[in-house]
């Protein structure tokens, strides 16, 4: 009679292809990029840090209600997409807006989204940063935890009947993999076989909950093997590392029709939100060293610059030229014309039912009877 | 039993139909938008209640008992060849089954997931077959983890597919409510409408037999609040196909409510391809006197009420609202127009029920026409007890509803 230990004899292995030095870590085997993926990518984390930086400044002066950054996770987010396809259906969480960005979503949709303004896709109707499109194939945010994550089995699912050249891949937090909801979704993956990557972002706070009170097993990778699925923790703070890891899942999920499960390793340096000061829980030096010692667009950087295929001038350029870009696109989307009162309710169902008709025409006889009472900006 | 015939047709077989009289024959079918309050019945009236006979008949009475079995197949109907008369009969589980299985070979997109639908075929039997005849991956078997795979089915129908979800009973469906009221009602709204979810989500529920507290619940209650959903109830096999292809068709979220006691309800219905639109309530005998609106297995229990007001010389007008969001209020409202007088009869709890709304709804839109207040019998707000005496008292029964008609009609 032997029981099975609760944690194992030896620790999941962190697959990593780059040290902090941004050196490449002998006998390490990876995806190899060209300098122009390469080039991209690194712009793209950093077109993201900026982003975070500038609207998180926009917050704080209350020029937008509410933003969640995403620093720290860069490499996660950027080089993750880069290794899908555009074809692949992305379910995320909330910090993953470099998925977005990569595949083209400019900083003034960004902006939209944040503002609420007319042109934002969601047409004002949610939270800054629940972005969603649907033609870069980016499922529109929803702020329940791990809800998406059996969406994604659905949709790969869905792909599996259609018998598509494509993954759904879906990203979660440590604290999302407490709910229900990646259980039975890890589960009924695995059962139905469905190409699907699930990417946990272990970066070790659930807003005020450190891993250790979330949950005690070794970390997320390991939880595969429970559900039959296979299963691998990365360095998340290691674009090529993400990479290779990612592009490989990719294949195995499509070509084998199996789900994959990728516990990538990282920090969460920003707070959990605006409404959040991270500093009541955990010590401002211990943010500070991963912030500055374990930055992954820094130690990605390196990499590139010892290729030869970056330069300080051409990082002053870019980082002064995103910038710019984004204070411009905050100019316009603040300046911008609010949605209208109707669509208040439309798209709750395809057509306006007669009960939202009537609830419409009640709301805009009241405006008309206390116009200062209302908003000015916000056409009827 | 009578047949039932679809739109057209109706205006010729109208003048062969005695006035006033219920003869379970030719009831008639007359477009929605053109009714207008007539003498002659000429209206949908169910016939699956075979107790809508007017000539009682001892062996119909049954004072003492609740509505044990619903449909009685008359002796009649089966000796007249079934070959001679249009339609064919099945029982209402039957009804449902064809109409998905219809939509299944109609569009390869839709498919079904549930617990035990596959090979078993359905805790109640909806879907047997179904998994042979297209495929397990058409026809799927879940784990039993209903807000995941309520889940999984707002994700496949994001990316196109039109999935029917099935709850094995709807009182497990409070474990997907996190689903459906955050994604699946709202996600069409929040994506500015990116997304849609044509979902359907279906099962048994209500008050059944002795089946204890947590398998009788009534979820229609809790579901009504959620914006972006559709909810109808289906009540006789020719609705429950109708509406089951309407929904399936349809574009929003739907929540179809089915109830445990009526899968063996057996009708008539037609050969020929129909829908039951998913807005309309339906006329289930017009009268003059009272408005009786109630819906799924409560029709039953007002209609064995009807039976004994007819005698004591009272005419209800029996509407079965269907629709439970949005109520039809066209109808509804032509009806408290016509009888001034509303009682609603439900399966639901007192507080915060269907009813409850209803009620509101037909104050807030035709008070000016109600001559006495709305009564409104639900069930007791209490836990569905198991002893099947008290499980019999927490169900509205005839007998109560022919007091309450008495006393709005006094």
């Amino acid at each position: 009679m032997r029981f099975l230990s609760e944690s194992p004899s030896v620790y999941s292995q962190c697959y990593r292809v780059l040290d902090d030095a941004g050196q490449l870590i002998s006998h390490s085997n990876f995806v190899p990029v060209s300098e122009e993926v390469a080039v991209k990518m690194y712009s793209n984390m950093v077109t993201l840090q900026t982003l975070d930086t500038v609207f998180y400044e926009a917050q704080r002066q209350g020029r937008i209600s509410f933003y969640v950054t995403s620093i720290g996770e860069e490499a996660i987010n950027i080089a993750s997409a880069a290794a899908l396809t555009s074809d692949d259906i992305v379910f995320p969480q909330y910090r993953e807006p470099g998925v977005l960005l990569w595949r083209g979503f400019t900083l003034q949709e960004f902006a939209n989204q944040c503002f609420g303004n007319k042109a934002d896709y969601g047409k004002g109707r949610q939270m800054p940063i629940h972005y969603g499109s649907n033609k870069l194939n980016y499922f529109t945010v929803s702020s329940t935890i791990a809800t998406q994550i059996p969406h994604a089995v659905g949709a790969a699912y869905s792909l599996k009947m259609d018998k598509k050249d494509a993954c759904a891949v879906t990203y979660f937090g440590d604290g999302g993999t407490s709910e229900g909801d990646f259980h039975a979704a890890m589960n009924f993956a695995a059962v139905t076989e469905s190409p699907v990557i699930f990417i946990c972002r272990n970066n070790g706070w659930a807003i005020s909950t450190p891993t250790s009170d979330q949950f005690r097993s070794d970390g997320i990778a390991v939880r595969g093997q429970a559900y039959g699925v296979r299963s691998i923790r990365v360095d998340g703070n290691d674009a090529l590392a993400m990479y290779s890891a990612v592009r490989s899942a990719r294949q195995m999920a499509v070509n084998e029709h199996r789900p994959i499960l990728i516990e990538a390793v990282t920090y969460r340096v920003g707070h959990h939100s605006t409404s959040d000061d991270s500093t009541k829980y955990r010590p401002a030096d211990e943010i500070e060293w991963w912030r500055m010692a374990r930055d992954p667009v820094t130690r990605f950087r390196k990499w590139i610059e010892i290729n030869g295929w970056w330069g300080s001038e051409a990082e002053s350029q870019l980082r002064s030229s995103i910038r710019s870009q984004l204070l411009h696109a905050i100019q316009i989307a603040e300046r911008a014309e609010k949605p209208p009162v109707n669509d208040l309710f439309t798209d709750v169902y395809d057509n306006i039912p007669s009960n939202l008709r009537e609830q419409e025409k009640l709301l805009k006889e009241t405006i008309n009877r206390h116009p200062k009472d209302y908003p000015a900006d916000v056409p009827i | 039993m009578a047949a039932i015939f679809q739109g057209v047709g109706a205006a010729a077989a109208l003048s062969s139909l005695p006035s006033n009289s219920f003869d379970s024959k030719n009831i008639l079918f007359s477009p929605r938008r053109s009714f207008s309050v007539r003498k002659a019945p000429s209206f949908v009236v169910v016939r699956s209640d075979g107790t809508m006979n007017l000539d009682l008949n001892p062996k119909g009475r049954r004072a003492q008992q609740f509505i044990a079995n619903a449909v009685a197949t008359k002796e009649d109907s089966s000796a007249a060849s079934s070959s001679s008369k249009p339609g064919h009969e099945l029982l209402l589980f039957e009804a449902l089954r064809e109409g998905l299985e219809e939509e299944m070979e109609r569009d390869p997109r839709v498919c079904v997931m549930g617990e035990d639908v596959g090979h078993y075929g359905g805790s109640y039997k909806v879907t047997k077959g179904l998994a042979t005849k297209f495929g397990d991956l058409r026809v799927l078997d879940t784990p039993i983890a209903e807000n995941s795979f309520t889940g999984m089915g707002i994700g496949a129908a994001m990316t196109g597919l039109r999935p029917v979800v099935e709850g094995m009973n709807m009182g497990f469906l409070l474990l997907a409510f996190n689903q459906i009221s955050n994604n699946c009602g709202m996600l069409h709204y929040t994506s500015g409408g990116q997304f849609t979810i044509p979902i359907v989500i279906r099962g048994p529920g209500g008050v059944g037999r002795q089946l204890g507290a947590e398998h009788s619940q009534r979820l229609e209650s809790y579901f009504q609040s959620v914006p972006g959903i559709q909810m109808v109830a289906c009540s006789t096999p020719y609705n429950a196909k109708g509406l089951m292809k309407a929904a399936l068709r349809s574009e929003n979220p739907v929540i179809l409510f089915e109830h445990v006691l009526l899968y063996n309800l057996k009708e008539r219905i037609p050969d020929e391809d129909y829908i039951c639109n998913l807005e309309e309530a339906e006329m289930v005998r017009p009268g003059e006197h009272v408005t009786i609106l109630t819906y799924s297995r409560m029709r039953y229990h007002v209609m064995q009420a009807a039976k004994t007001l007819v005698n004591k010389g009272y005419d209800p007008e029996v509407v079965d609202i269907r629709s439970l969001k949005p109520f039809d209020l066209y109808t509804i409202g032509n009806s408290v127009k016509k009888t001034h007088r509303v009682l609603i009869v439900e399966e639901c709890m007192r507080t915060g029920g269907i009813g409850a709304s209803l009620t509101a709804a037909i104050t807030e839109n035709f008070h000016d026409y109600l001559d006495a207040p709305i009564i409104c019998l639900s069930s007791q707000d209490v836990p569905t007890p198991y002893a099947g005496r008290l499980e019999e008292w927490t169900v509205v029964q005839p007998a109560q509803i022919v007091t309450a008609v008495e006393q709005l009609c006094q």
